[in-house]
């Protein structure tokens, strides 16, 4: 097989703040603890860090809730010395593990420090901050004049035409939330973690159709942090390393549109998902367990399409009744309550829940089968990443 | 003028002008390949089809179909009336030039996935604003 860079990369620590519904200090406060856990966790000291990736780079003390930490900010509070960092966008919230396995093939960097910082409940609602003075650009051009200011919108479009075409139920998508809120009750990091009845579930408060609240992620304060680096260099650090043993991002339809695409509904999902594939020789059948993607319930629909582990429009009878997605099932997802139950940590609450499964550290909720292969999968839109994980060895 | 809800435009460009304010003839206005007549939406400066540079905007019939559409009962603005519906609508001429929208004028009980629709204009200023209703 030709050498793919990230299976030369690992994770060796791993960090995560509180995730805060009511904030008790400064979202910059909970991102350099995030960071200083993944450190401390992986056996290394900040002067070893010598790369450091996020998206989006937003800076501490901008007033929005998507970013509450950027480079210099952490760089300077932990007193780096970086030779190498990036910002960018590649593969949607799993961009800075993308962008990180780059620069440690380039040979830029060892271990690369790479986190998500969220600010959104000290920051102004949509309501609050008068999104009147919105001036869109770029694909928002074409979405935010039309009353839409949400990405809860956009999605519930995509919803409709796919679940419309197929005959998928909200009692089948119910099954996603309700599965997940099980998975939080054993997760004492989760904002709601009381059991919800699919009565609950269709009786909820309506977004935008088919989405209720119970349908949409719960905003939060916190942050993730992950060490990636270079695999022998993490061979020799405290913790077993998890290999990534194969990555995905591509845009090959209408790059930057939500609903251009020639295969709408189809999104950059579908394109990282089939990326992904083409570089192991592992399958869907190896996955032990999943981790995708639930700022709106649906978007796991479109990605258990996207990643095969279904046919195209077979989605709501696969997790129908939410047997085979449970704990117990045959394909464990979002063990944690994933963004619906746990919080809004923005795909690397994914990429950290997954990390503690293979480490065997996920206490209650901890899977009683043996794990060798986890699979990240973050975005929805028009970005989008795919990460495989399996233990070294 | 109509009542109708404050809108966050984009800024008015050379290169989005044919959208947001074409509509001031009464036609929806859509960028055009000249040399394959494949249409375009948004603004590339090459076509994607033939890789042309001779690209400008021209009318189209105005009639599509509504591919998705969500109810939307969320108060994200104190002047949105809620409930109101955003549509994705696939235009007649080509079903890849998609466009988000909202129709105010179509009660919402009647909007269904596949409906035939036609554009109407929504005026603020010099924008007409493209919306859709019940063809
Ligand atoms: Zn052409």
């Amino acid at each position: 097989m030709i050498h793919y860079a990230e299976k030369n990369t690992a994770i060796s620590g791993i960090g995560q703040s509180q995730i805060e519904r009511k904030p008790t200090m400064l979202p910059f406060e909970l991102a350099v603890r995030a960071c200083e856990q993944a450190i401390a966790d992986a056996g290394l000291r900040p002067e070893d860090i010598d790369g450091a990736a996020c998206w989006p780079p937003v800076p501490a003390g901008a007033v929005t809730g998507i970013g509450a930490a950027g480079i210099a900010d952490i760089s300077n509070s932990l007193n780096l010395k970086l030779n190498w960092w990036s910002g960018a966008d590649s593969a949607a919230q799993l961009s800075p593990i993308m962008e990180a396995v780059a620069a440690i093939a380039a040979g830029y960097a060892t271990h690369v420090l790479c986190w998500r910082a969220l600010g959104e409940r000290s920051a102004p609602s949509y309501t609050t901050s008068g999104g009147g003075g919105w001036v869109p650009t770029g694909g928002m051009e074409w979405m935010v004049p039309y009353q839409a200011p949400s990405a809860s919108i956009w999605i519930a479009c995509h919803a409709s035409t796919h679940m419309t075409r197929y005959g998928i139920t909200r009692e089948q998508l119910g099954a996603i939330a309700i599965n997940q809120r099980r998975n939080a009750g054993l997760n004492p990091k989760a904002i709601y973690r009381d059991p919800i009845t699919m009565d609950d579930y269709l009786t909820a408060r309506m977004v935008t159709t088919p989405f209720s609240l119970l349908d949409c992620d719960v905003p939060c304060n916190g942050t993730t942090a992950v060490i990636v680096s270079r695999l022998d260099a993490a061979r020799d650090l405290r913790n077993p390393p998890i290999v990534l043993e194969a990555m995905g991002a591509r845009s090959h339809n209408k790059m930057g549109s939500w609903l251009g695409r020639t295969d709408y509904p189809h999104q950059a999902m579908h394109d990282a998902a089939a990326a992904m594939w083409t570089r192991t020789d592992l399958t869907t059948k190896h996955v032990d367990s999943a981790h995708i993607y639930d700022g709106f319930s649906w978007l796991v629909l479109s990605w258990l399409e996207a990643l095969g582990f279904c046919a195209e429009g077979e989605s709501g009878a696969f997790v129908e009744g939410g047997s085979r997605i449970a704990l117990e099932g045959e394909l464990p997802m979002n063990t944690n309550g994933g963004q619906l139950s746990e919080g809004r940590m923005h795909g690397l609450g994914h990429l950290y829940e997954a990390m503690l499964q293979l480490r065997g550290l996920a206490g209650e909720r901890q899977l009683k089968k043996e794990l060798n292969v986890s699979l990240v999968a973050n975005g929805g839109g028009d970005v989008a990443g795919a990460l495989l994980l399996r233990r070294d060895g | 003028m109509a009542d109708h809800p404050k809108r966050a435009f984009p800024a008015i460009t050379q290169a989005n002008h044919h959208f947001w304010c074409g509509g001031k003839d009464g036609s929806l206005h859509i960028l055009r390949c000249g040399d394959c007549g494949h249409w375009i939406h948004p603004y590339a400066a090459r076509c994607p089809a033939c890789r042309s540079a001779e690209i400008a905007p021209q009318p189209v019939s105005g009639r599509a179909t509504v591919v998705g559409f969500t109810v939307n009962h969320q108060q994200w603005q104190p002047d949105f009336e809620v409930p109101y519906v955003v549509a994705i609508v696939e235009l007649e001429e080509q079903s890849d030039i998609r466009l988000m929208t909202n129709m105010p004028r179509t009660p919402i009980e009647d909007v269904k996935v596949g409906m035939p629709v036609k554009v109407c204009f929504e005026q603020h200023g010099e924008i007409f604003c493209p919306l859709f209703e019940a063809a």
